[in-house]
C-alpha cells in the first residue's frame, strides 16, 4: 500500500470498501445469469455458428469460395488478421506498460483488456490458417525435425517471423493474464458455495493461499511479465507491418510501417476496450470502478495514437512524391482516387478526423460519444488494413493484371463469424471470471490512515441486491466507515 | 546336366519331395526354446499365436481400408518402338477445313498428349496454331459418337453399309456430298470411287469462312502468297494473321521482314483497312477503320491510284489520306508488295487481283501456277444445293465434317428440309451428333484425324502425310473408308492411300523406302490433288469496278468474324482450352459479344456487358455488348461459331450463333450486314482476362519505339532504368544487396522479340496442354481466376500521356490515360514467370516452397506448398496462379474441365507434369521436364545437351519463332550471342528498376510508321 495525496481523486468511486469490491465483482461470477447476458451470448452463438459454417465451405471446396482472385491473393483474411491482432494490443499495453509506470488508473480495465487481448488473438489466429489453401499442412510453417534433409522453414519468410510473434505474443498475454486472475479465483473458490464451483476455481487458483510469500511472488512475476510483454507491444505488429513492409509491392514497401502499424494497433486496441468496456460497465453495473477518468484518459490515448497514424498517413504521401517513383505515386494517387477512393475516405474520416472530436471536453466524458466515436475507429481501423492490403494489390506494376476485389458471401461470414467468436468468449469470461482484477484494485482504494477502507459485513450475501438490475448500495452496510471523500465536483457536471 | 539349388536337392529326401511340389511351405513353426520337451512342436507357441493375431488384425484392417483398383497391364509383346514413359514423336497433320499445320504428335505410351508444329515442314515451318495446339484433346471428347447409328439406334458396320448401299443405288435424285473443303488426294480418289459407283453423284465443297471470291477472281485458283518478300502489304479487311485462309504460314512469312537487328534495319510496312480491330491489324503500321461497305471504294480508289485515273471521292479523309499514301508505297514497291482482302465480293477480288497484276506482284509475291488449296468452295454450288434439297430434286445426301445446319446462313432451310424428309436418305460422316447431323437418318462417324490415315495438299506441290497415333477409341470407322465400301470396295484405306502415293514416288522397287520417309518426316515434295474445278466465271475488271459504288451511308452495319481461338466453331466448338484462350484483342473468353466502338455505346447509353438484340433481316440474336477500341465508326462486329447447340457439355449455349446474320447473296456469302441493334435491359457479363487495357506510359513494362529511330541509333530505342550511385548512374543491378547466385552449369534464361510476337496466342494453348493447365470456365475468368501461366498481355495505346501532368495535373492525366485511343495502336506483351535471379517470391514463402534451382530456375515445389499466396502477391508480374478449387474432382468444374474428370479425358494429360492440388501454388516452370528430358539424353551420350535440342512448350508452338529459349552459361547459343548483339540496344528487363533481374529478356518493339502520316506520334 501506498500513500495517496488526499487531493488526488479517486480511482474508485462511491466509497468502496474491500467487502464492496470483493461483493460487487465476484456477485456477477456468483449469481445466475442475467437475460441480458443470455441474449448476448446467444447472438454471438449464431454468428459463431456463422463462422463454423464459413469455415466448412473454405475447408471443404478451397479458398475459392472467398473473393481473391489472381492479382489480390489477400483481401478480407489478412485485413481481418491484422484488424484482430490490432484489437489485442491494448491488453497488452494496458497490462505492461502501463504496470511498469505504474498507471495505476488501469488496475479496473487490465483484466477485462487482457482477456480481450488473448480473444483477439484467437480470432486473429484463425486467419492465418484459414487463408493457406492447405492449412491442415499449416505445421510445415513451423521449424520442426523432418526427414527432409534440409527442408526447414524460411527464415527469411516475414510469415514465418508472424509466426513467432504472434505464437510469442499469444502465450506470454495468456500467462500474464492467468497470473492475475489465481488471486481472485481463490477469493471466488473460498465463496463458493457449490461443489463443482469450487472445485473448478479451487483447480484455477492453483493452490493460492494469500500468504506473503505468494503475494511477493505474485508481485515479482508480475512485473517479470510486464517486462516481458512490454518489447512484445511493439514487436508483434511491427512484423505484422513486415509482411508488408519487405515486400515489393508499391503501397506496401515502406520503411514507415512498423511505427506506424504499431500505434494503429494501440489505436484500435484503445476502441475496442473502450467498446467492451462501456457495454460491461453498464451490464454489469461496474459504474464505480471504470469511472468516466477511465474514459477520458483511454480517449486521450485514442486521440493520441489516432493522430499518429494521421501523421503517417499523410508521410506516406509525402514520401511518394519525394521519391519520385513511378508506382509508388500512382499507388497512392490511385489509393486516394481510384475505384476505391471511398474505403480511402472512410479510412480518412474515421481514423483522423474522428479522434480529433476528443480534444472536447464534454466528448471526452460522454460514454454516447466516446461508445459511437470507439465503433467508428473500429470501422476505420478495419478499412485502413483494407486499403492497405487491396488498393495496394490491386494495381500493382503490370495494368494488364489490375483487377478489383469483391468479397463473397463466405469473406463476409467468417468476418462476422470471428466477430462471434470473440464475443462468445468474452462473453463467457465475463460470466464465470472476475472482469477486475479484485486484488489489484484494492490496492487502489483510496484511504486515508484515519479514515481508511475496511473489512466488513459477512460473507452470506446479506448484502447481496435485491435484483439483477440494481446497483449496489453504498453504505450497505451499517458501522462500516466511508473510505473516502464521495462528493467531487466531475460528478455534478 | 543339371544344377542343384541346394545340399536338400542333392540329397532328395521324401521329405524335401513332398515340400518341393508344395505350392506353399508347410508352416514352420518357432519353437519356444524349451528343449527337451516332447510334445512343444505340437502346440502353437505363444509368439506365433501373437504373429499370425498381429497379421491377422493389421490384414483385416487394410482389407478394410477400400483402395480403388487402377489396373496396369503390360504389353503382352512390346511394340517396337514404345517404351513406357518415354514419348515418340509421329508426323501427322492438322486440317479441318480451315488452317492447315503439318504437325509433329507427342505420343506416350501409346496415347497423343501434345502437338507440335513440324519443323520439316516448308508450309508451315515448325509453327502450329493455337486451335491446331488444341485439337488434340478433340481426340478425347466424350461428345464423339461412339459407335454407327441408323434411325436412332446402334447398328453395326455392316448393317448400315447394307442400308445406305441400298438406298443411295436406289435414289430418285442426286447424290450429294456436302463438305468442307477437301484438300487430300487421297480422300478425293475415295470420293471419285463412290461417284463412280452411282449415278448423278455430286460432290460439293462449301466453306464457313468462304473464299469464293477470290477463287472466282483469280480463274478458279486460290492464289498462294509469299508476305517473306514483300515491302508493302495492303489488306483491305483480311485477318491473315489471325483467320485467313493459312495463318500459320503467312504468320511466319510476315514476321520474317518484320524482324529486325543492327544488320537489318528495314521492316516492311503493313496498312490495314478493316472493321474490327483484327489481330492483324493490330499488327498493322498503319490501321485505318472502316466500315465493311467501304472496301470496295477502298479497293477502287487503291486500283485508280495505283493504275492511274479515278478518284478516291467518297471516302473519309483518313482514308483518303491512307489510300494515297499506301499507293505510293505500293508503286516505289512494284513487284514486292501486296495486296489482299478478306472480302467475299467478286468485285472487290477482282479489283485486288488487277491491282496486284498492275504493280507486278504476280509471279513473285503472289503465285498462281503454285497456287493453294485449302479453300476451294463455291458458294453458288452450295446455294444451288439448299434450293435443290428444298425442292426435293436432291435423293440422298451426305455431310462429311459439314454442318451447314449450324454455320451456313442459310442453316434453318436446310434444317427444315432435313425435317422435312425432302432427301430420302440423309447420312452424316460428322463426329458427332451435332446440328445436322442429328437431322439424318444414318450416322457414320469417322474417325479422329489422329486415329486415320491420310494425305493432304495444302498447295501445289507440298504433300503431307497424316498417320494414326492412338488405336480408334470407339467403334467409329474411317470416313474414306466407309466411301471405299460404300463404293463397293473392301480395300482398306491406308492400301488405298499408298496406291495413290505411288504417283508421287514412284512405282519402282525403291517406293518402300520412299514411303517410310515420308511417313516418318510427314511432309513431301509432289502433286496429287487435282485441279478443283470452279465454275463460276470471273468478272471482268469494268464490270467489277462498276458494281463499287460509294458506300452506303445508313444504317449500322455488322461484320461477322472468326476468332483465332474457336474459328468457325466445328469441333473446336466443344475445346475448352480453346473457349478460354483470350481472344488475342479484347482478351475476352467463353462467348460472343457484340464489339461497339465507343462513341456508339455513349450515344446509345449501352455500358459493356448490356444485351443487345442484334436483328438483320428478320433473324435475331441477343449478345453482349463489349466496347472495343478500334471499332470502325457506325459499325458492330460479332464472332461466329458460338451459339453451338449440339456440340457437347463444353460448347452448348456459350455465345449465339452469328451466321445467321450473314448474308447468303447470290455473289456468295457476304459476312456483314445492315443491322438493328435494340438495348433488351439484361446484362450478361463478358469474362475477360484483362480489364485494364492501356499501359499507363510505363515504358519500363513495355517498350517500343520507331524504325526511324533504330535505323538512326539501335541504342537509343530502348529506355534503361539508372540509379544513382557514388560512381555514377549504374545500372540496378550494380548496386544490389545481394549476393548473387554462381551458376556452374547451366543458366536457363528466354528472349522474347516483341517485334516478332503477333499476339495469336499459340503458345498460351501450347504451355496449357503441356503442362496440364486447368480450365476454370467463365465465371471463374469473370472472377479474374484463369489459370493460364503463359499470357500475352495486350495494351492499348492512349491519347493521353504523362506529358500532360503540368497542365492538367496528374489526378485528371492518370484517370485519362486509363482510356484507350479510338484507333489505338496495340502492343503485345507474352508474359510468363521471369525466372527472377532475386526472385521476389522465394523470399516470402515461409516453408520454401519455391526457390531457385542451381540453373537459374524458379522452382515451385507443390508437395511443399500449404498456399499463403505472399508469393503471388510478392510478384510483380503476376504471373503465379492459386489453385482455388480442386479443379479435377469439383464438380463445378466437371463441364468446362472434363478431360480432368474422366479416364477417357484424362489420356490428355502429360504424365510428367504434376495435376495441382488444391490450395497450392503454380507457374511456369520453364517447363522443367523438357529440361530434364534434354539433360538426360545428353548425359546418356556423355555430351552436353546441344543449344536448341532443348526447346520450351512455348517457343516450340511459337508461329513467328518470338521466343527463344537457350542456355545462357553457354557462350555459344543462340540466346547468350542474341543477347549480347542486343545488349544496349534492344534487349530490356521487364521492371528493371526493381532490381529483380529476370531471365527473361524482352526485344523492343519496332514500328514502322513514320510520322507525317501515322495517327499518333510516338512518344520516344
Amino acid at each position: 500500500m501506498q500513500y495517496v495525496s488526499p487531493v488526488r481523486e479517486p480511482l474508485v468511486t462511491s466509497g468502496k470498501t474491500y467487502h464492496d469490491v470483493t461483493q460487487d465483482i465476484c456477485y456477477q461470477v456468483e449469481a445466475a445469469p442475467n437475460i441480458r447476458w443470455m441474449g448476448a451470448l446467444g447472438v454471438a452463438l449464431i454468428l459463431l455458428g456463422i463462422f463454423f459454417y464459413s469455415v466448412y465451405r473454405t475447408l471443404w471446396y478451397g479458398i475459392g469460395e472467398w473473393g481473391l482472385n489472381k492479382t489480390i491473393g489477400w483481401a478480407w483474411d489478412i485485413t481481418n488478421f491484422v484488424w484482430w491482432v490490432g484489437i489485442g494490443h491494448a491488453g497488452t499495453l494496458i497490462s505492461a506498460v502501463l504496470l511498469l509506470f505504474r498507471q495505476k488508473w488501469r488496475s479496473s480495465i487490465n483484466r477485462a483488456a487482457e482477456a480481450m487481448t488473448i480473444f483477439a488473438v484467437i480470432c486473429a489466429a484463425m486467419f492465418p490458417v484459414l487463408h493457406m489453401g492447405r492449412p491442415w499442412l499449416a505445421f510445415y510453417v513451423f521449424p520442426l525435425q523432418n526427414t527432409l534433409g534440409s527442408l526447414w522453414a524460411n527464415f527469411n519468410s516475414p510469415l514465418l517471423w508472424d509466426v513467432f510473434a504472434i505464437s510469442t505474443y499469444f502465450t506470454v498475454s495468456l500467462v500474464f493474464w492467468y497470473t492475475g486472475l489465481v488471486p481472485d479465483f481463490a477469493t471466488i473458490r473460498d465463496r463458493a458455495k457449490g461443489k463443482i464451483a469450487r472445485f473448478s476455481y479451487s483447480i484455477l487458483s492453483m493452490g493460492w493461499t494469500g500468504s506473503a510469500k505468494h503475494w511477493s511472488r505474485y508481485e515479482t512475476v508480475s512485473l517479470i511479465l510486464a517486462g516481458v510483454s512490454t518489447p512484445l507491444v511493439l514487436s508483434v505488429h511491427t512484423i505484422v507491418s513486415m509482411d508488408f513492409a519487405t515486400s515489393v509491392v508499391p503501397g506496401w514497401h515502406t520503411t514507415i510501417f512498423p511505427p506506424y502499424f504499431v500505434s494503429g494497433a494501440i489505436f484500435s486496441g484503445f476502441a475496442m476496450v473502450l467498446t467492451l468496456m462501456l457495454i460491461t460497465r453498464v451490464v454489469f453495473k461496474l459504474e464505480d470502478y471504470i469511472t468516466l477518468e477511465h474514459i477520458a484518459l483511454m480517449n486521450k490515448i485514442m486521440m493520441v495514437t489516432g493522430s499518429i497514424v494521421g501523421v503517417a498517413y499523410i508521410t506516406e504521401f509525402f514520401i511518394a512524391w519525394y521519391s519520385q517513383v513511378e508506382y509508388e505515386q500512382y499507388c497512392f494517387i490511385n489509393r486516394a482516387t481510384g475505384p476505391y477512393w471511398w474505403a480511402y475516405a472512410c479510412m480518412m474520416s474515421c481514423n483522423v478526423l474522428s479522434p480529433q472530436f476528443v480534444w472536447i471536453r464534454r466528448v471526452r466524458y460522454s460514454i454516447v460519444m466516446t461508445f459511437i466515436l470507439s465503433i467508428i475507429v473500429n470501422i476505420g481501423m478495419w478499412f485502413e488494413r483494407f486499403v492497405i492490403i487491396v488498393s495496394s494489390l490491386h494495381r500493382d506494376y503490370l495494368p494488364s493484371s489490375w483487377a478489383m476485389f469483391s468479397p463473397t458471401r463466405i469473406d463476409v461470414g467468417i468476418y462476422v463469424g470471428t466477430i462471434g467468436l470473440f464475443f462468445t468468449l468474452f462473453l463467457l469470461f465475463a460470466k464465470f471470471f472476475p472482469v477486475i482484477n479484485m486484488a489489484e484494485v484494492k490496492t487502489i482504494l483510496k484511504y486515508t490512515v484515519n479514515d481508511g477502507p475496511t473489512y466488513g459485513g459477512s460473507n452470506d450475501g446479506s448484502r447481496s441486491p435485491a435484483g439483477h438490475h440494481a446497483a449496489p448500495a453504498p453504505y450497505s452496510t451499517p458501522g462500516v466507515p466511508a473510505s473516502a471523500p464521495v462528493n467531487y465536483d466531475k460528478q455534478n457536471d | 546336366m543339371k544344377y542343384w539349388k541346394g545340399i536338400e536337392e542333392l540329397d532328395n529326401s521324401p521329405e524335401f519331395v513332398k515340400n518341393a511340389f508344395a505350392e506353399f511351405p508347410d508352416f514352420l513353426p518357432v519353437k519356444e526354446g524349451r528343449a527337451g520337451s516332447a510334445d512343444d512342436s505340437s502346440v502353437a507357441p505363444r509368439r506365433d499365436f501373437l504373429k499370425l493375431m498381429g497379421f491377422s488384425v493389421a490384414a483385416a484392417t487394410l482389407a478394410a481400408c477400400e483402395a480403388p483398383v487402377h489396373k496396369a497391364i503390360p504389353y503382352l509383346n512390346k511394340p517396337e518402338e514404345i517404351d513406357p514413359s518415354i514419348s515418340n514423336f509421329y508426323a501427322s497433320t492438322y486440317f479441318t477445313g480451315s488452317d492447315y499445320n503439318a504437325v509433329l504428335v507427342k505420343n506416350r505410351d501409346g496415347r497423343p498428349i501434345k502437338l507440335e508444329g513440324n519443323p520439316e515442314s516448308p508450309v508451315t515451318r515448325g509453327g502450329l496454331s493455337a486451335r491446331a495446339q488444341a485439337a488434340v484433346l478433340n481426340l478425347y471428347d466424350g461428345a464423339r459418337l461412339q459407335h454407327f447409328m441408323a434411325k436412332g439406334k446402334r447398328v453395326e458396320f455392316a448393317q448400315l453399309d447394307q442400308a445406305v448401299r441400298t438406298g443411295l443405288g436406289s435414289a430418285s435424285g442426286k447424290i450429294v456430298l456436302v463438305s468442307p473443303t477437301i484438300i487430300s488426294p487421297g480422300t478425293k480418289r475415295a470420293i471419285a470411287e463412290l461417284a463412280g459407283r452411282y449415278r448423278s453423284f455430286e460432290h460439293v465443297m462449301y466453306d464457313v469462312n468462304s473464299a469464293s471470291a477470290l477463287l472466282q477472281a483469280n480463274g478458279g485458283v486460290l492464289p498462294s502468297y509469299d508476305f517473306s518478300r514483300v515491302n508493302v502489304i495492303v489488306s483491305l479487311g483480311a485477318d491473315f494473321l489471325g483467320t485467313w485462309i493459312s495463318p500459320v504460314e503467312y504468320s511466319r512469312q510476315y514476321v520474317t521482314n518484320r524482324k529486325v537487328s543492327t544488320d537489318k534495319r528495314t521492316m516492311s510496312r503493313h496498312f490495314q483497312f478493316e472493321t474490327a480491330l483484327s489481330l492483324t491489324g493490330s499488327n498493322a503500321d498503319v490501321r485505318v477503320a472502316v466500315k465493311p461497305s467501304e472496301i470496295g471504294p477502298i479497293a477502287l480508289a487503291l486500283y485508280n491510284a495505283v493504275a492511274g485515273g479515278g478518284s478516291s471521292a467518297g471516302l473519309s479523309a483518313a482514308a483518303q489520306k491512307q489510300v494515297a499514301q499506301a499507293a505510293k508505297e505500293l508503286q516505289a514497291n512494284r513487284g514486292a508488295s501486296l495486296v489482299v482482302s478478306g472480302s467475299n465480293d467478286p468485285a472487290v477480288q477482282t479489283v485486288v487481283a488487277a491491282i496486284n497484276q498492275a504493280l507486278g506482284n504476280v509471279g513473285t509475291t503472289l503465285s498462281l501456277t503454285t497456287p493453294s488449296f485449302v479453300r476451294q468452295g463455291e458458294d453458288g454450288r452450295m446455294s444451288q444445293f439448299i434450293s435443290d434439297l428444298k425442292s426435293g430434286a436432291v435423293g440422298a445426301v451426305i455431310f462429311y465434317h459439314a454442318n451447314p445446319v449450324f454455320n451456313h446462313p442459310r442453316g434453318a432451310e436446310i434444317e427444315e428440309a432435313l425435317k422435312g424428309n425432302k432427301a430420302a436418305l440423309t447420312i452424316s460422316l460428322n463426329d458427332r451428333l451435332d446440328e445436322t447431323g442429328s437431322l439424318c437418318q444414318y450416322q457414320a462417324p469417322d474417325h479422329h484425324w489422329l486415329e486415320s490415315w491420310n494425305d493432304y495438299e495444302p498447295k501445289r506441290g507440298e504433300l503431307s502425310l497424316a498417320q494414326p497415333t492412338i488405336t480408334p477409341l470407339f467403334k467409329t470407322r474411317q470416313a474414306q473408308e466407309t466411301f471405299l465400301r460404300w463404293a463397293g470396295s473392301n480395300e482398306t484405306y491406308y492400301d488405298f492411300l499408298k496406291d495413290g502415293w505411288r504417283t508421287v514416288l514412284g512405282t519402282n522397287n525403291g517406293f518402300q523406302a520412299a514411303w517410310d520417309k515420308v511417313v516418318h518426316d510427314g511432309v513431301a515434295t509432289g502433286s496429287a490433288l487435282p485441279t478443283p474445278t470452279f465454275t463460276t466465271q470471273p468478272l471482268s475488271l469494268a464490270e467489277a469496278t462498276s458494281r463499287l459504288g460509294g458506300a452506303s451511308k445508313s444504317g449500322i452495319e455488322a461484320v461477322l468474324y472468326e476468332k483465332v481461338g474457336i474459328g468457325e466453331g466445328g469441333i473446336e466448338g466443344n475445346n475448352p482450352f480453346l473457349h478460354e484462350l483470350p481472344d488475342p484483342i479484347s482478351k475476352a473468353t467463353w462467348g460472343n459479344y457484340v464489339a461497339v466502338p465507343r462513341k456508339m455505346a455513349e450515344e446509345n447509353k449501352w455500358q459493356q456487358n448490356d444485351v443487345l438484340k442484334v436483328t438483320a433481316g428478320g433473324k435475331s440474336i441477343e449478345l453482349p455488348v463489349l466496347v472495343q477500341p478500334g471499332q470502325a465508326e457506325g459499325t458492330v462486329s460479332i464472332a461466329v461459331g458460338y451459339g453451338r447447340t449440339k456440340v457437347g457439355k463444353v460448347g452448348d449455349a456459350v455465345g449465339a450463333n452469328a451466321f445467321v446474320l450473314a448474308q447468303a447473296t447470290p455473289a456468295g456469302v457476304q459476312y456483314y450486314n445492315t443491322v438493328t441493334l435494340e438495348k433488351t435491359g439484361a446484362t450478361n457479363p463478358i469474362a475477360q482476362t484483362q480489364t485494364h487495357h492501356t499501359i499507363m506510359d510505363r515504358h519500363e513494362v513495355v517498350q517500343e519505339n520507331t524504325l526511324a529511330k533504330y535505323r538512326e541509333n539501335p541504342k537509343e530505342v530502348s529506355e534503361y532504368e539508372r540509379v544513382a550511385t557514388p560512381d555514377g548512374l549504374e545500372k540496378p543491378n550494380k548496386v544490389s544487396l545481394w549476393q548473387d547466385y554462381q551458376y556452374n552449369d547451366h543458366h536457363w534464361g528466354m528472349a522474347v522479340d516483341l517485334n516478332s510476337c503477333i499476339g495469336c496466342g499459340s503458345c498460351v494453348i501450347g504451355c496449357q496442354t503441356e503442362n496440364n493447365i486447368a480450365v476454370v470456365g467463365k465465371q471463374q475468368v469473370l472472377n479474374r481466376r484463369e489459370m493460364h501461366w503463359m499470357r500475352i498481355d495486350r495494351y492499348y495505346s492512349s491519347d493521353h500521356h504523362e506529358d500532360e501532368f503540368e497542365k492538367n495535373g496528374k489526378l485528371k492525366t492518370y484517370a485519362a490515360m486509363e482510356d484507350p485511343s479510338d484507333n489505338p495502336q496495340v502492343i503485345f506483351q507474352p508474359m510468363m514467370c521471369q525466372h527472377c535471379n532475386h526472385a521476389p517470391c522465394e523470399t516470402v514463402c515461409p516453408v520454401l516452397a519455391t526457390t531457385h534451382s542451381s540453373e537459374g530456375l524458379n522452382q515451385m515445389t507443390y508437395n511443399r506448398c500449404v498456399g499463403t499466396r505472399y508469393c503471388a502477391n510478392n510478384c510483380p508480374y503476376k504471373v503465379r496462379r492459386f489453385n482455388w478449387f480442386s479443379y479435377y474432382s469439383n464438380e463445378k468444374f466437371e463441364d468446362v474441365n472434363g478431360h480432368m474428370f474422366t479416364d477417357l479425358g484424362r489420356m490428355v494429360l502429360n504424365p510428367d507434369v504434376t495435376v495441382r492440388a488444391r490450395g497450392v501454388m503454380e507457374k511456369c516452370s520453364m517447363c522443367i521436364q523438357r529440361i530434364q528430358l534434354g539433360k538426360l539424353e545428353a548425359k546418356k551420350q556423355k555430351r552436353r545437351p546441344k543449344d536448341g535440342e532443348i526447346i520450351t512448350a512455348c517457343a516450340q508452338s511459337c508461329p513467328t519463332e518470338a521466343i527463344l529459349f537457350g542456355d545462357m552459361r553457354d557462350p555459344n547459343s543462340r540466346l547468350s550471342q542474341l543477347l549480347r548483339r542486343e545488349d544496349g540496344e534492344r534487349a530490356f528487363h521487364v521492371l528493371d528498376s526493381i532490381n529483380v533481374q529476370p531471365n527473361v529478356t524482352y526485344l523492343t518493339k519496332i514500328r514502322n510508321g513514320a510520322a507525317e502520316f501515322f495517327p499518333q506520334e510516338e512518344k520516344a
